[in-house]
């Protein structure tokens, strides 16, 4: 019996034992992409476009041709995405591997210093207080920040000033220490990118995209719902779209919670 | 004097739309003369080049000395009322809805005797007047005579109304308020009196520049508005799409790039979106309701103005790109134009050169003042015209296609 590990899972779905969470906002066109300076290329935001709804196009059933850039909506980073990470293998989207797909999820609750600051950073000496209240971060486990940007939306989700956007994320220490001492699988965030608006000027650049894809490690970024998440133990399922070659994909991003003891 | 046009008053909902319904329409492919002359403003009538007399109507030989070789010239404006005819009472439908019509036999200063639509402020017989030639609403030219000197609200004659496209009293819609055209259009259409000014902003996100001032014009309302979104764009057509008389199309999107680039077919297909498909949805989402509002009132919808570069109408390689895409919009411009006549619709293409914008900056002088081709925009409004062409650069395009295209393509290319 105690070999049934899935029968347990099944067993705790069914009572409400485990509860899923999802961590996914809704891929729309109104959702804000990232923005590149207008010479460069541009992420095609989210479109659809009707094929048919039970009309000439189609008598009994609806249809949508979809368009989007790789990185749109909530969405997944492979290591391929960043120069750091263009040589690895396994580094795209369709040869990553399954078992990273679900792994167990540290959050990081920052949403009050983010509530004061746009621009607060995470650093290593936050993460170790983190520790020492609920205990060492376990190797190839997902760093979720919560920041609660996510109940943000519009002008102040995308928070774009004069000189660029003004939102939270993680310093350039706290990148390399994670992957070099924790051993992530990957770091997730509520906000538009895995770094902070302002992480161009850090040094290296977009540190949490350097230090992650160089590693061959894995970003999440524009979650929901990590408020619902408990700091430690939540299992995350994010699977990607198995695209040839892809960067990165909007997906489906679950997180499994376990709600109380199942004796 | 005219009667100012009053501010019309809210439709009453259990009244029936009144249907558009066109003037007479058939012309000979000579007498397309006068609507090529119309479309641009220009009063052109046939001279013969062997013995310089000019004549009316249009022939394929000159009435004075037979010889074949008739085109069309500037002539002058002026002329004198013979007589005068105030319609009362026609059997033609359009006109039965726009009576009393005056009409009047002119002499024209440059020799022909023409029947020509008369202003309200033209004096009687014997009394001089000033000539145009004008498109009326099923978008053919016909002679059109004013006093020669202004008369105060002269623009908001009924006759002269149904000539133009008059932003008076009017509901705009101004598709890109990010775009550098956006606030010097809505700050003229402000001051021709347009009632008010929808100015569409995609990715409310994303700050931009003339927001305040923008906002601190009064009429102008900022809606949500995503031209290469079919959604966004038909969204507002189900809130708004009846209400705007003007459709002042500003799409665009200026991105150079080498046709051998890598990332050449993402620019295009990019530049296609914004422009080509913006233009293409804007039409399905507003032509139908636009033709249908042809004639409601006396502030009905009347015109659909696109913004385009000269560079459509032959290939600037250095901005390729920018060049086809607004090939295509011409194009499709075109198209609508026939879609949106039988409403009585004038669609207006603005052609201009470079822009004094940041996406011009690399190119030298002369370049076209935003401010400089709104101006033209709404003078091309007031007058009814249907290609107007701004600046230098247009202007000078115009006239070497006219005359030689194909020295306009190679000299482009060097």
């Amino acid at each position: 019996m105690s070999d049934d590990i899935l029968g347990k899972f099944a067993g705790a779905l069914a009572s409400g034992a485990v509860r899923v969470v999802d961590l996914t906002h809704t891929l729309s066109p109104d959702f804000p992409v990232i923005v590149m300076p207008p010479e460069l290329g541009q992420s095609a935001p989210f479109r659809m476009e009707r094929i048919s709804r039970y009309d000439g196009g189609g008598p009994a059933w609806y249809w949508n041709n979809l368009s989007f850039g790789e990185h749109t909506g909530t969405h997944f980073d492979a290591p391929i995405h960043w120069y750091t990470g263009r040589d690895l293998p396994l580094n795209s989207v369709d040869t990553l591997p399954p078992a990273d797909m679900i792994a167990p999820a540290c959050v990081i609750d920052c949403s009050a210093d983010a509530a004061k600051d746009a621009d607060f950073l995470l650093t290593v000496s936050d993460v170790v207080k983190w520790e020492e209240e609920h205990g060492r971060i376990l190797p190839r486990s997902w760093v979720l920040l919560r920041t609660d940007w996510s109940k943000k939306s519009g002008v102040a989700y995308a928070n774009l000033l004069a000189d660029g956007a003004h939102t939270p994320g993680p310093d350039a220490d706290v990148m390399r220490w994670l992957v070099a001492e924790r051993d992530i699988i990957g770091f997730g965030t509520e906000t538009i990118g895995t770094d902070a608006g302002q992480a161009g000027h850090f040094s290296p650049p977009y540190p949490a995209h350097h230090y992650l894809h160089g590693a061959g490690r894995y970003g999440l970024q524009c979650l929901t719902n990590l408020d619902r998440l408990p700091p430690k133990g939540a299992m995350i399922v994010a699977a990607p779209l198995k695209i040839q070659n892809g960067s990165g994909s909007p997906l489906r991003v679950l997180a499994l919670v376990q709600e109380r003891s199942t004796g | 004097m005219t009667e100012p046009l009053p501010r019309p008053k809210r439709k009453n909902p259990l009244s029936r739309t009144t249907q558009p319904l066109l003037p007479p329409s058939a012309r000979s492919r000579k007498a397309h003369g006068f609507t090529l002359a119309a479309a641009t403003g220009r009063f052109m009538l046939q001279c013969c080049g062997e013995c310089g007399r000019y004549t009316y109507p249009a022939r394929e030989a000159c009435p004075n000395c037979l010889s074949s070789d008739l085109t069309f010239k500037d002539a002058p404006t002026g002329g004198a009322l013979l007589s005068e005819t105030r319609i009362e009472v026609t059997s033609d439908p359009y006109f039965r809805e726009h009576t009393p019509w005056r009409t009047g036999m002119v002499q024209l200063d440059c020799g022909p005797v023409a029947v020509v639509h008369l202003h309200g402020d033209c004096g009687g017989p014997g009394s001089r007047l000033k000539l145009s030639l004008q498109l009326d609403r099923a978008g053919q030219a016909v002679f059109s005579a004013k006093p020669v000197s202004e008369v105060p609200h002269m623009e908001d004659d009924p006759q002269w109304r149904e000539m133009t496209a008059d932003p008076k009293h009017r509901r705009i819609l101004i598709t890109d308020g990010r775009g550098p055209l956006a606030l010097p259009l809505a700050q003229a259409l402000k001051k021709a009196g347009a009632a008010r000014i929808f100015v569409g902003v995609a990715d409310r996100w994303k700050p931009f520049d003339q927001q305040a001032p923008l906002e601190a014009i009064e009429g102008v309302e900022f809606v949500d508005l995503d031209l290469t979104s079919e959604r966004s764009v038909q969204n507002l057509a189900m809130d708004i799409g009846a209400k705007v008389e003007i459709l002042i199309n500003t799409a665009d999107h200026v991105r150079p790039a080498h046709l051998f680039d890598a990332g050449a077919a993402n620019s295009a297909r990019e530049a296609m979106d914004h422009t080509v498909m913006a233009l293409m949805r804007l039409a399905q989402a507003f032509g139908p309701v636009m033709r249908s509002r042809g004639a409601d009132g006396a502030t009905g919808a009347v015109a659909w103005v696109n913004v385009l570069s000269v560079h459509g109408l032959s290939n600037a390689p250095q901005f390729g790109i920018h060049s086809a895409a607004h090939a295509a919009c011409l194009s499709l411009s075109q198209w609508l134009r026939t879609e949106l006549r039988p409403g009585g619709i004038r669609v207006i293409n603005a052609f201009a050169g470079p822009l004094d914008t940041e996406w011009f900056q690399t190119v030298p002088p002369p370049k076209v003042a935003p401010k400089a081709l709104a101006d033209a925009v709404l003078d091309g409004l007031k007058r009814g015209l249907e290609d107007i062409y701004v600046g230098d650069v247009a202007k000078d395009i115009e006239a070497r296609l006219f005359d030689n295209p194909k020295a306009v393509e190679r000299e482009a290319g060097q």
